[in-house]
């Protein structure tokens, strides 16, 4: 592969361009993304610069040669659920078109440094679920037959397989929640969130596409029944597609063109540890326990638990969902007690009604929705952005896309993981 | 964590409550089907009030209707669930 | 110069403790890094990225680089602020991050090659396949963290408490005590927290919690509070925590929460000597400490006048204040001191990991000192973090150059230095000649001229910059960095500091042990255990147990030495050739009765109610809304107006909300009251070709039939029959109150024993409904299936509307290729869970929802899930589980293998 100096417009990143500019005063670095005004028009307006959002920009520049394109975000790139999930990445879903859509992020997630020329630190280090009793290792192993059937990577452990791979964790036979096993992807793991927002937004941004932020949409523009266009605090903008992409604010969004969407905004809590030294190498997730535990490269332990389970846009949690998570992770992990949590944040999750995307027109013309990942969009990150652009270049819904329909819920056509059905909290 | 002023009960700590849904989602089994379903399926989802039934599930066991402030959390009204007002 | 030292006179020292395996004294009172000092150490630590030497900046919860590892074993606590721990007798630290030793430290080599490991730096390098990063994070990440992480588990307690209060007064200096005294005499229950050991003043009618930290203020007053009741490391005493969370619901909150030092920044100002002047003066007044002997103070306000006094007064040599200023202070104390305006530090050299000399901007001249000890101060930053979560607004104060408490959404108010009562301070800041190693955040080794950098690439926005370089995230959560990195992103931007902006705080406001937060219920209690009411007489019998949720429920009783398989198959033959009893106390229970008990129940229950005659039952099963199936269950007529609803174990808690929901949201008309009895009533299945006769022998009676139910006594207790059937033998459902039921199962137990029948467990009752083509709900059942996908739509209700008859409508409901409910039968085991496909490598068609072997007779059968599978009766499939290395051959048939003619139950 040629190494070339500029990648897609872009100065290229590398060791060696770190080693010039160390002797060079750190000179010689470009901005990230430009600070461009908006436009009057546009043929694709996206509206959220989130991680969605910027891999869709990204997408469609890329895949589909499309440049007319802007990313409208109401504050910094990245700052929404993008900036506070706790990073796990994973396509180990029960039910086939996620579990294919997420692995198509999969393979997504394995290029996407190298693509974009941003490291995002993408650690396929594996994703495990633990399984507390021989139902859960049932359960674990269906999980698994389905993956590994339709050619996803799955693989049972058993207790002592288990141990080896996360020593610390409490193999006791009387514990609480004893270890009878796990199911482990190991093509899963951890990417660092902030570097996929402006990896994207970098690369988009090289290749034309405005990344505008401090840019709130306040209203859509309408031309006979469709969308035309968006209000914004810094003026009108026209366009021929409007995408939204806003995660938690998809129904105020929505609002804007008098729709109603089955979705409502909830709140996840996650917080992390101060650093220590490498003490858990994977990441572990319980088949029967809300709590899941990771490492960051910095060193926190980053750990979350259950959701909030009533409607929220704060951004700010309830405590004892915290202590919960800290119960159980030091249940599974008795070392983890004497850590501190040094931070703890919160997201708007949009919860839809069968705990799967939306991913498609609406029913207005001209407008798309790309929204309703609960609490697992940031893995999809990479599948999410070249569906979405793929819909909104094309107008036809990407095959793997097409199960998540905005109008499946009418239908009857669900795709619910959990079982549990419409209402949210339950989930 | 809210505090939420049960008209049975008093001022209690939210882990008291479980919220259930909207009101403007309630279906009852006289409605036509695709009504329901419509109810069933969307939401308004407002960053403001909207009107919200909860269960004072550890204490009272009654339904509540909280007005309540999605950005803010500010409770403007809890009352008794009453059909005939809030249906 | 000698550095760091102990004031002369004063109590010996009587505290042992060891630092990096040296024996060393303290005095009762002295926090670790007073100790250090007073034993002239003033090298603590290395700093995370550039293992930079580093020493104590701070005298208080905000340092950032004066961490250690305090305690052993399963009390070892990393990452500890030296400056917030109290020695006492045998503590234990260790210096964190170095290798081999914190005066010769490999790791330094980074510093060495910062210029090439700028902020991000990481971004921009290590491509290639994801493996290889795999191998670069190895390194990276040995690297990075701080202290270790105890291996052992935690030996101590936890505990949370509660509290309720009129106002919460959040510390204990002159403004907090001030503020609970008012409190007090207005009547108000007052409740005073103190991070520190003690408040500066007693106070009556007030209670106060002290060495106890405001740790988050959440929504309508809710405040969580973290009590450490002995240090790190320490052992607690008996029957007490270590630390204990509060949870206040305080009516209001006064915030006396002070203000913070704020460094200066200049190069070199993180080397061990440079310290904040307050914390000088506290080292000096109440520790009897002498940070150094050589003095120079760096200030832009009047406060660190009182420091150059204070060093006067113990002995040691004020060389120079630099004074930022033009004017010079009013301060009276000035007079004394060597004073210069228009001076700055411009940067620091040092000898053997100390302070050596400070080169100083004096009105455009370079001016060199020499000194052990450099105390800054660049004004003061109120601690306003507890506004801020509460969702208060912060101002900007242009005289401190700070940002102090606005308008405050919730009843908070902040008071003295908190509030930005506080020295005003001089504006004027020195170029920076090295910004490469001007620190702006310690911990995380930020530098200016990361700021510089960031600012360069485009991350601008606070929280961009932030990500971006790590600054503010590290332990000390920026308390000493926030502004100065603020200061320096206007200064790049060319905007005023609150233009630059500023991010939001959120708790915890300093960090909180995971065991803290978890409590008690982090030692092995993390959930609770629900017990039968008839657990000893299971235990009698050795049983194997199976979690069931939250109950505990015995899968099989083995005996002498049969594995859990062998068990549960004498047991399940037992029960189709002779007899059984099953304990089936945790299926839901509810006494649905009034007027309207038929009307409600025919509002949820998805098959015909009203027309069941009293005393007789049938099964039910009940959708959700979308028209999936929920639950099933059993109803019984006991009288005219009186019901009573079996439903599934698990989904106990969601039936009882569902009927309320039912009754009181949808229908509270209806003249019907609904009681759940789940532990109320233990259940005992009586099942076999012999247990009618055991039943009449035991009662007197004559047994109800199939699907009636009769009131008896056994052994003297009031009993409920129900002649329903799992198992597909005759077979009777004993209900007694739980708290009498023990002599009734020991009566059934003894004559089903002697009729060659016995206790029988979860495995063997699987085995015999799979036989039956029962339906489960969490496995056929799986929140995903609608009546007719599980072969009961002839069951369905024909008139009226019940939940879920809207959702059914939906078209994709009925297509035909869904999954439904088939039977499965193979001459090997068919493993559950498997997927169902015609061939390896073809496409899923299904999968296997529970199986087993045949009771009596060879072969196994199962239940499945599979598309379109009322259509592929006959078919030949393969059952294949990759993960388990197992596959059947399987033939799909009708989901029943056992008396299909339905006789075994009937009399």
């Amino acid at each position: 592969m040629a190494r070339t100096a500029r990648v897609g417009g872009m100065k290229r990143y590398s060791a060696l361009a770190l080693l010039k500019a160390g002797l060079t005063g750190q000179r010689g670095w470009e901005r990230a993304w430009r600070d461009p005004e908006p436009k009057k028009s546009y043929d694709i307006v996206i509206i959220g610069g989130g991680g969605h959002g910027l891999a869709t920009a990204y997408y469609l520049a890329k895949v589909h040669g499309l440049r007319n394109i802007a990313v409208l975000e109401k504050g910094w790139i990245g700052g929404g659920n993008t900036g506070r999930n706790t990073t796990i990445v994973r396509s180990n879903y029960r039910q086939k078109p996620l579990h294919d859509l997420f692995d198509f992020a999969l393979d997504l997630w394995d290029g996407m440094s190298d693509a974009l020329n941003f490291n995002v630190m993408f650690s396929p280090r594996g994703a495990l679920f633990l399984g507390h009793s021989d139902g859960d290792m049932t359960v674990l192993a269906q999980r698994g037959d389905a993956l590994r059937c339709d050619g996803i990577d799955a693989e049972l452990l058993t207790r002592a397989q288990v141990q080896k791979l996360v020593p610390l964790l409490d193999m006791a036979p009387d514990a609480r929640f004893p270890i009878h096993g796990g199911l482990i992807q190991r093509r899963g793991g951890t990417a660092r969130h902030d570097a996929v927002a402006w990896g994207y937004a970098r690369a988009a941004d090289a290749l034309g596409v405005d990344v505008i932020q401090k840019c709130e949409v306040t209203g859509f523009a309408m031309t006979g029944g469709r969308v035309s266009g968006v209000a914004t605090t810094r003026g009108p903008i026209a366009a021929g597609r409007v995408g939204i992409c806003v995660a938690g604010n998809s129904g105020p969004v929505a609002a804007f063109a008098g729709l109603q969407l089955p979705i409502e905004a909830h709140t996840l809590q996650a917080f992390v540890t101060e650093p220590v030294k490498p003490m858990i190498d994977t990441v572990i997730m319980s088949q029967s326990l809300h709590c899941y535990i990771s490492q960051s490269d910095k060193g926190g332990i980053v750990l979350g638990g259950d959701p909030d389970q009533f409607p929220s846009y704060a951004q700010r949690g309830l405590p004892p969902r915290i202590e919960k998570a800290a119960t159980e992770a030091i249940a599974l992990v008795p070392a983890l007690s004497r850590l501190r949590m040094v931070r703890c944040w919160a997201g708007t999750t949009d919860m839809s009604f069968d705990g799967s995307p939306i991913l498609s027109a609406l029913p207005v013309d001209g407008l798309y929705l790309n929204g309703g990942w609960c609490y697992g969009g940031f893995k999809a990150t990479p599948a999410s952005g070249w569906c979405y652009a793929h819909v909104l270049a094309t107008g036809d819904n990407h095959p793997l896309a097409a199960p998540f329909a905005f109008d499946r819920f009418a239908r009857g056509a669900t795709i619910d993981e959990a079982g549990v059905g419409v209402l949210p909290q339950l989930r | 964590m809210l505090q939420i002023d049960c008209p049975f009960c008093g001022a209690r700590a939210q882990s008291e409550f479980g919220y259930e849904r909207t009101l403007d989602s309630i279906v009852t089994l006289e409605m036509p089907a695709d009504e329901a379903v419509r109810r069933l399926y969307a939401r308004a989802n407002p960053r403001g009030f909207d009107d919200e039934l909860w269960r004072h599930a550890f204490g009272c066991r009654q339904w509540l209707v909280l007005r309540r402030h999605r950005q803010t959390h500010e409770i403007a009204s809890v009352a008794a669930f009453d059909a005939a007002l809030h249906r | 110069m000698s550095g760091p030292s102990r004031l002369p006179g004063g109590p010996a020292p009587t505290l042992r403790f060891t630092f990096d395996g040296v024996p060393l004294r303290a005095r009762v009172g002295d926090t670790l890094a007073a100790a250090l000092l007073a034993n002239g150490i003033g090298l603590v630590a290395r700093s995370f990225k550039y293992h930079r030497p580093r020493g104590i900046l701070s005298a208080g919860i905000e340092e950032p680089n004066a961490l250690v590892t305090v305690g052993e074993g399963g009390r070892r606590e990393p990452n500890t602020r030296a400056t917030d721990v109290y020695v006492y007798d045998g503590l234990v630290a260790h210096s964190q991050n170095r290798w081999p030793s914190l005066a010769f430290d490999l790791g330094a080599v980074n510093g060495l090659a910062a210029r090439f490991l700028t902020a991000g730096f990481y971004y921009k390098t290590f491509f290639g396949p994801p493996s290889r990063w795999l191998l670069y994070e190895r390194f990276i990440r040995r690297a990075a963290g701080l202290g270790k992480a105890p291996t052992e588990p935690d030996p101590d307690p936890y505990e949370h408490r509660s509290a309720f209060c009129d106002v919460l007064v959040v510390g204990g200096g002159p403004a907090g005590i001030a503020a609970a005294r008012a409190g007090v005499q207005a009547g108000e229950r007052v409740l005073l927290v103190e991070q520190d050991r003690a408040v500066c003043e007693a106070i009556d009618g007030a209670r106060v919690l002290a060495r106890t930290t405001a740790s988050g203020v959440w929504d309508h007053g809710f405040v969580t509070l973290v009590e450490r009741l002995v240090e790190p490391g320490q052992r607690p005493a008996p029957s007490q925590p270590a630390q204990r969370l509060w949870h206040v619901r305080a009516r209001r909150i006064v915030l006396a929460t002070g203000a913070i030092e704020r460094p200066l920044t200049f190069a070199g100002n993180d080397r061990p000597g440079v310290m904040l002047s307050q914390a000088v003066r506290r080292y000096i007044e109440r520790f009897k400490v002498l940070p150094g002997q050589r003095v120079v103070i760096a200030t832009n306000n009047d406060a660190a006048y009182a420091t150059a006094d204070a060093i006067a007064a113990a002995g040691g040599s004020v060389v120079a204040i630099l004074d930022s200023r033009a004017e010079k202070s009013p301060v009276a104390s000035a007079a004394a001191h060597p004073v210069h305006t228009n001076a700055f530090p411009i940067s620091t050299s040092g000898k053997r990991h100390h302070l050596h000399s400070v080169e100083a901007d004096i009105g455009g001249e370079r001016t060199r000192f020499e000194a052990d000890l450099l105390a800054i101060s660049g004004g003061f930053t109120p601690v306003v973090h507890l506004h801020s979560q509460a969702g208060g607004a912060l101002d900007w104060d242009e005289a401190i150059q700070a940002f102090v408490p606005g308008a405050s959404r919730q009843a908070v108010s902040s008071v003295g230095a908190a509030a930005g009562d506080l020295p005003p301070v001089g504006i004027a800041v020195a170029d920076l000649p090295d910004p490469k190693t001007s620190f702006i955040d310690f911990q995380n080794d930020v530098t200016a001229a990361d700021i510089d950098l960031a600012w360069a690439e485009g991350y601008r926005s606070v929280e961009h910059l932030k990500r971006y370089t790590t600054l503010g995230m590290a332990t000390d959560q920026g308390k000493t960095s926030n502004m100065a990195a603020l200061a320096r992103l206007a200064s790049v931007a060319g905007v005023t500091i609150p233009q630059a902006g500023l991010t939001t705080f959120r708790a915890p406001f300093t960090p909180v042990t995971l065991g803290a937060l978890a409590g008690a219920d982090g030692g092995g209690h993390a959930a609770p255990s629900r017990r039968l009411a008839l657990y000893d007489r299971h235990q009698r019998l050795a049983p194997i147990w199976q979690p069931l949720g939250l109950w505990h429920r015995p899968r099989a009783y083995p005996i002498a030495g049969e594995t859990l398989h062998q068990a549960a198959l004498r047991e399940a033959r037992a029960v189709r050739t002779a007899a059984g009893i099953v304990d089936v106390s945790t299926l839901a229970k509810f006494a649905v009765v009034g007027p309207d008990a038929a009307a409600l129940l025919e509002s949820v229950c998805a098959t015909g109610i009203a027309k069941l005659a009293v005393g007789r039952g049938r099964y039910t099963f009940l959708l959700r809304e979308d028209g999936m199936v929920m639950d099933d269950g059993t109803v019984w007529r006991l009288e005219e107006n009186r019901y009573l609803l079996t439903s599934s174990t698990g989904g106990a808690d969601r039936m009882e909300a569902h009927l309320s929901y039912a009754h009181r949201v949808l229908a509270p008309h209806l003249r019907v009251s609904v009681v759940a009895q789940q532990e109320h009533f233990a259940g005992i299945a009586l099942a076999g070709p012999l247990a009618k006769a055991i039943l009449a022998e035991l009662t007197g009676i004559a047994p109800p039939a199939h699907m009636g139910l009769a009131q008896a006594e056994i052994a003297g207790v009031a009993v409920l029959i129900l002649a329903a059937s799992y198992s597909g033998e005759r077979a009777f459902e004993l209900y007694a109150v739980a708290s009498d039921a023990g002599a009734v199962w020991d009566a059934v137990e003894a004559a089903t024993r002697a009729r060659g029948g016995a206790p029988y467990g979860l495995e063997a009752l699987e085995f015999l409904r799979i036989e039956k083509g029962h339906i489960v709900i969490g496995a056929e059942a799986d929140g995903r299936t609608t009546p007719h996908d599980l072969q009961l739509e002839r069951m369905l209700r024909k008139s009226g509307s019940f939940i879920g008859t809207a959702g059914l409508t939906r078209p994709a409901l009925s297509v035909p290729d869904r999954l439904q409910l088939v039977g499965l039968t193979s001459e090997t085991p068919i493993p559950e869970g498997a997927m169902l496909v015609t061939a390896t490598g073809e496409p899923v068609l299904g999968h296997v929802t529970s199986a087993t072997g045949r009771v009596l007779g060879e072969g196994a059968v199962a239940l499945g899930l599979l598309a379109g599978g009322r259509l592929r009766i006959g078919e030949r499939l393969l059952a294949t589980s990759p993960t388990r290395n197992q596959s059947a051959h399987v033939t799909v048939t009708a989901p029943l293998f056992y008396d299909p003619e339905g006789t075994r139950y009937r009399d």
